[in-house]
C-alpha cells in the first residue's frame, strides 16, 4: 500500500524528471497520467497507484508548489467527476484504456445525456430508446462484435454538448419491464450525425445548456458500459459522483456568495439598515456552519469514518446561495434593479464570483434543481439517511408503457 | 372599518381589464418584446387608455378623468400584475397622478386631463427604489430651467413628461426637448425598465413649491397600490403552479400529489389571502382617506413584497428545469416579483417606518 511519504517522494521525482517550467503543458499531463500521479486512487496503468484516495491531495500540494500546469477542472468536470468514476467502475479493460487518458488529460471533453423533457427528477422514466441492429454497420472501425444500437430521443439541460467529444448516455432498451429494470447505458459518440445539439437559453439570458435531440445515432455495442438492462445500476454510480462533485467544493471562510455581500456592507455605510444587518448575520452564520460541515466531511473521510452529511451538503448550498443571493440584490437597491447584460450568451463556464448580484440571484435559483432537485434529495435523507418509510410507489411493477405521463 | 370585499362594479372592472389583457398581452409577446429597445406596449396601453379611460381613474370628472379611486386602479393593478404587463400604468396613472393631485394652479390642472386621458404619459423623475419621505437633490433649478441627473427612473423611456423634484419645487418637463437626455438602463425587470434622466437646460413649468408634500403623496400611493400588483403577480404564480403540478407527472403520479409540494402550495395560498386583505385595505385608506393612508400603505409593502418573492421563487421551483427556461415566462414573473420588493422602499424600510407610526422603536 502506497502511503504518504512514498507518494511525495513519487511525486518529487516525477517533477525532477519534468520540470514544469521547461515541459510543454500536455506532454506533462501525459506523463503525469502515466506516473499514477492524475488520480492516485485509480488502477496502475489507468492513471494510479490503487492508493487511497485521500492521498490524492498529497500529489496535488506537491504540484502545486512546483507550479505544475492543471487539467481544467471545469471544463472537463463532467468527464472527471461523472463519465471517469463510471467508466471505471463498470467498462471493459478495453474502454478503460480508450477512454480514460485524453479524458484526464482534457483531450476530449465529456457530457452527459441523461435528463429528458419527460424525465427530470424521475430520470429512471426516460423515453429517448435504443433498438439493437442486428444486420447493421456501426460508422466506428473500432468494435464491429456485437452489433450497433440505434437511438432516437431527446435529451435536456446539457451542459458542455456543443463542446463534447463523448457523452454518457441512458436509453431505454426493453419498453415491457418496469422502468428501472429496461434501461442500458452507453458512450455516445458526439460526432454523429444524428446528434443534434441546440442550445438552451435560461432565465438569466445565457445559454449554458443545450438540447440534444438523438436521431437514428449509430452506437457499437462494444461502447455499452454495463450489461443490457442494467443501466440504472450504472447510473447511480454516475448520479452518487455528480452530488458529491456539486456540492464538495473546498472553500475558505468567507468564500462563496456571501464573499461580494460581506465586503459591500464593509464598503459602503450608507446601505445598510437594521433588518439588512440582522439578515446578513444570520445567513453568515449559516454559511460559515456549511462550510465547517463540509470540511468536517472531509476530515471524516480521510480518517475512513464516511458519513450520511455529503447528502446534505448540495441541500445546504442551493438553499443558503438562493437567500445569500436574494439578500445582495435588496442590499444593493437602486443597482439591485439592474443587469448587466440580457444578450444570449454561451458561457464556457459557470461563474458566479464575476458576475453581477442579479445574474447571481437568479443563476442561483438553478442549485435547487440541477443534479437532482432539493425534494428529491430531501427524500432521499428522510428515506436512506433516517430510514423513513417511502410514499407508496405506483411505478415499481409497472412496464414501462404503461406508466402515466 | 375598512371595506376590504371587491364590489359588483370592481369585479366587473376586473372582467374587462382581464379580457383585454388575454386578448393583447400574452406571455411570448411579452419576452419577445422586452429583447427589443421598446420593451413599453403602446398598442395595449393606449386599449387600456382611450379604450377604457383607465389612466384617468384617480383623476376627478372636471378635469377629464374617470372621479374614481384607488379602489378602482388596485383592481386594474392586480390585473396588470398577473400578466406583468410592461405598461405605464403605476408611474403614469398612480404615481405621477397622484403626486399631481396636490398641486394647485393651471399647469398640474391641465397635465392631470393629459395624464387622464393616457395620450400623456407621465413619470415622476426620482430612482424606482426611492420610498416615500426621502429628499430629492439631484436635480437644481435656476430661472425655469433644470440641471442634473436622475438614475433609475422607472418607465421613463416611455414618458412625454417628467415630474422634476428640485430644492425650490416640483416642476414639469417635456422630454422631446434639447435639454432632456433619456438613456435605457439594462433592468433586472425588463418588463419594467428603467433609465437615467439627464436635464441640461431643460426648460420647465412650476407645479407647487412643496415637493415634499407631492413627492410623498405620489411614492406613497405607489407603495400602497403595488400591493395589488404583487397579489395579482402572486395569484398568477400560485394558478399556474398548482395546474402544472396537477399535469406534470414523475413516479407515475402527478406531482401535485406529493404531500411535499401540497403544503407549500398551500402556504402560498395562505399568503396570497392575506395579501389580499393587506392589499385591499391599504387600497381602501389611500381612496378614503381614514385607517391611515401611511400606515396602511407601509403595512401592505411589509407584507405583500416578500409574499410576491416569495410565489414567484416557489413557482419556479415547482416547475423544475421548465421554470428555469427562458421560454417559459415565469421568469418575467420573479423578476418583477423581485424588483417591486426594491420598488419604493424594501420590506425592511416599510418596517422600520411602522416602528415609528406605532412607537415600536428599534433598541
Amino acid at each position: 500500500m502506497t502511503d504518504a511519504a512514498e507518494l511525495r517522494r513519487r511525486t518529487q521525482e516525477f517533477l525532477a524528471a519534468n520540470p514544469p517550467a521547461s515541459t510543454d503543458r500536455v506532454d506533462f499531463l501525459k506523463a503525469r497520467f502515466d506516473a499514477g500521479l492524475a488520480w492516485v486512487h485509480y488502477p496502475q496503468g489507468l492513471g494510479g497507484l490503487g492508493a487511497a484516495r485521500a492521498l490524492q491531495a498529497v500529489v496535488d500540494a506537491e504540484l502545486e508548489t512546483a507550479g505544475a500546469p492543471d487539467n481544467d477542472p471545469r471544463r472537463i468536470g463532467i468527464g472527471l467527476g461523472m463519465a471517469a468514476p463510471t467508466i471505471l467502475a463498470f467498462g471493459t479493460d478495453e474502454q478503460k484504456r480508450r477512454f480514460l487518458r485524453p479524458l484526464w488529460i482534457g483531450d476530449e471533453v465529456w457530457c452527459q445525456l441523461f435528463s429528458e423533457p419527460g424525465a427530470g427528477s424521475d430520470l429512471a422514466a426516460l423515453g429517448t430508446r435504443a433498438v439493437r441492429d442486428e444486420g447493421g454497420t456501426s460508422r466506428s472501425s473500432e468494435a464491429e462484435s456485437g452489433g450497433t444500437w440505434v437511438v432516437d430521443g431527446q435529451k435536456v439541460w446539457t451542459s458542455g454538448a456543443h463542446a463534447a467529444r463523448w457523452a454518457i448516455l441512458i436509453a431505454r432498451t426493453d419498453p415491457e419491464v418496469p422502468k428501472h429494470r429496461g434501461i442500458t447505458y452507453f458512450v455516445c459518440d458526439m460526432t454523429d450525425p444524428g446528434v443534434e445539439v441546440r442550445p438552451l437559453r435560461q432565465i438569466t439570458g445565457e445559454a449554458e445548456f443545450n438540447e440534444v435531440f438523438l436521431t437514428g445515432v449509430r452506437i457499437p455495442d462494444a461502447h455499452r458500459l454495463g450489461e443490457v438492462g442494467d443501466g440504472w445500476k450504472v447510473a447511480q454510480t454516475t448520479l452518487m459522483n455528480e452530488r458529491v462533485s456539486i456540492g464538495g467544493s473546498r472553500i475558505p471562510r468567507e468564500g462563496g456568495l456571501i464573499a461580494p455581500v460581506a465586503a459591500t456592507w464593509r464598503e459602503r455605510p450608507e446601505l445598510r439598515t437594521h433588518d439588512l444587518h440582522q439578515r446578513l448575520l444570520k445567513l453568515w452564520v449559516e454559511a460559515e456552519v456549511a462550510r465547517l460541515t463540509g470540511e468536517r466531511l472531509r476530515q471524516q473521510l480521510v480518517a475512513g469514518q464516511p458519513g450520511p452529511e455529503g447528502s446534505g451538503l448540495k441541500l445546504g448550498f442551493a438553499r443558503l446561495n438562493q437567500e445569500i443571493s436574494g439578500l445582495e440584490v435588496e442590499l444593493l437597491g437602486e443597482e439591485g434593479l439592474l443587469y448587466e447584460d440580457w444578450t444570449m450568451r454561451r458561457p464556457e463556464k459557470v461563474d458566479f464570483a464575476g458576475r453581477d448580484a442579479g445574474y447571481r440571484y437568479l443563476r442561483a435559483k438553478g442549485n435547487s434543481i440541477e443534479g437532482g432537485t432539493s425534494e428529491v434529495l430531501l427524500n432521499i435523507v428522510a428515506e436512506r439517511v433516517l430510514g423513513l418509510p417511502s410514499e407508496p410507489r405506483t411505478d415499481k411493477d409497472v412496464a414501462w408503457k404503461d406508466l402515466a405521463r | 372599518m375598512t371595506d376590504l370585499l371587491y364590489s359588483e362594479e370592481e369585479e366587473a372592472l376586473r372582467s374587462a381589464v382581464r379580457g383585454l389583457l388575454a386578448d393583447h398581452c400574452d406571455a411570448a409577446a411579452v419576452i419577445a418584446r422586452c429583447e427589443t429597445d421598446q420593451p413599453h406596449d403602446r398598442e395595449l396601453w393606449k386599449a387600456l387608455t382611450d379604450g377604457m379611460g383607465l389612466a384617468g381613474l384617480l383623476v376627478p370628472e372636471e378635469l377629464g378623468g374617470q372621479g374614481a379611486a384607488h379602489r378602482e386602479a388596485a383592481v386594474v393593478l392586480e390585473e396588470l400584475g398577473r400578466a406583468v404587463a410592461p405598461v405605464p400604468y403605476l408611474t403614469s396613472a398612480v404615481v405621477a397622478t397622484e403626486a399631481l393631485l396636490v398641486c394647485d394652479g393651471d399647469a398640474a390642472a391641465e397635465l392631470l386631463t393629459a395624464l387622464a386621458s393616457g395620450r400623456t404619459v407621465g413619470v415622476l423623475a426620482v430612482p424606482l427604489s426611492a420610498a416615500a419621505g426621502q429628499t430629492f437633490t439631484d436635480v437644481r433649478e435656476e430661472g425655469g430651467a433644470l440641471h442634473g441627473s436622475v438614475t433609475g427612473v422607472a418607465d421613463a423611456a416611455a414618458a412625454d413628461v417628467l415630474l422634476v423634484p428640485t430644492a425650490a419645487g416640483l416642476f414639469a418637463a417635456d422630454v422631446a426637448q434639447d435639454g432632456v437626455t433619456v438613456t435605457a438602463q439594462t433592468s433586472l425587470d425588463p418588463t419594467r425598465p428603467l433609465a437615467t434622466v439627464t436635464f441640461d437646460a431643460a426648460r420647465a413649468r412650476a407645479l407647487t413649491s412643496d415637493t415634499d408634500l407631492a413627492v410623498r403623496m405620489g411614492l406613497r400611493a405607489g407603495a400602497g397600490l403595488l400591493a395589488s400588483e404583487q397579489l395579482g403577480l402572486a395569484e398568477w404564480c400560485l394558478t399556474e403552479t398548482v395546474r402544472h403540478t396537477k399535469e406534470r407527472h414523475q413516479f407515475n403520479r402527478p406531482v401535485g400529489s406529493f404531500q411535499a409540494l401540497k403544503h407549500r402550495l398551500a402556504q402560498v395560498w395562505l399568503e396570497v389571502v392575506n395579501t389580499r386583505a393587506a392589499a385591499r385595505h391599504a387600497a381602501d385608506a389611500l381612496a378614503t382617506g381614514s385607517d391611515e393612508p401611511n400606515l396602511a400603505s407601509a403595512l401592505a409593502q411589509a407584507y405583500a413584497a416578500p409574499v410576491a418573492v416569495h410565489a414567484a421563487e416557489e413557482a419556479l421551483q415547482l416547475h423544475g428545469g421548465i421554470g428555469m427556461t427562458w421560454e417559459h415566462p415565469l421568469h418575467l414573473y420573479l423578476k418583477r416579483a423581485k424588483a417591486d420588493s426594491i420598488a419604493f422602499g424594501t420590506a425592511g424600510r416599510h418596517r422600520d417606518e411602522l416602528a415609528a407610526l406605532l412607537d415600536l422603536q428599534a433598541p
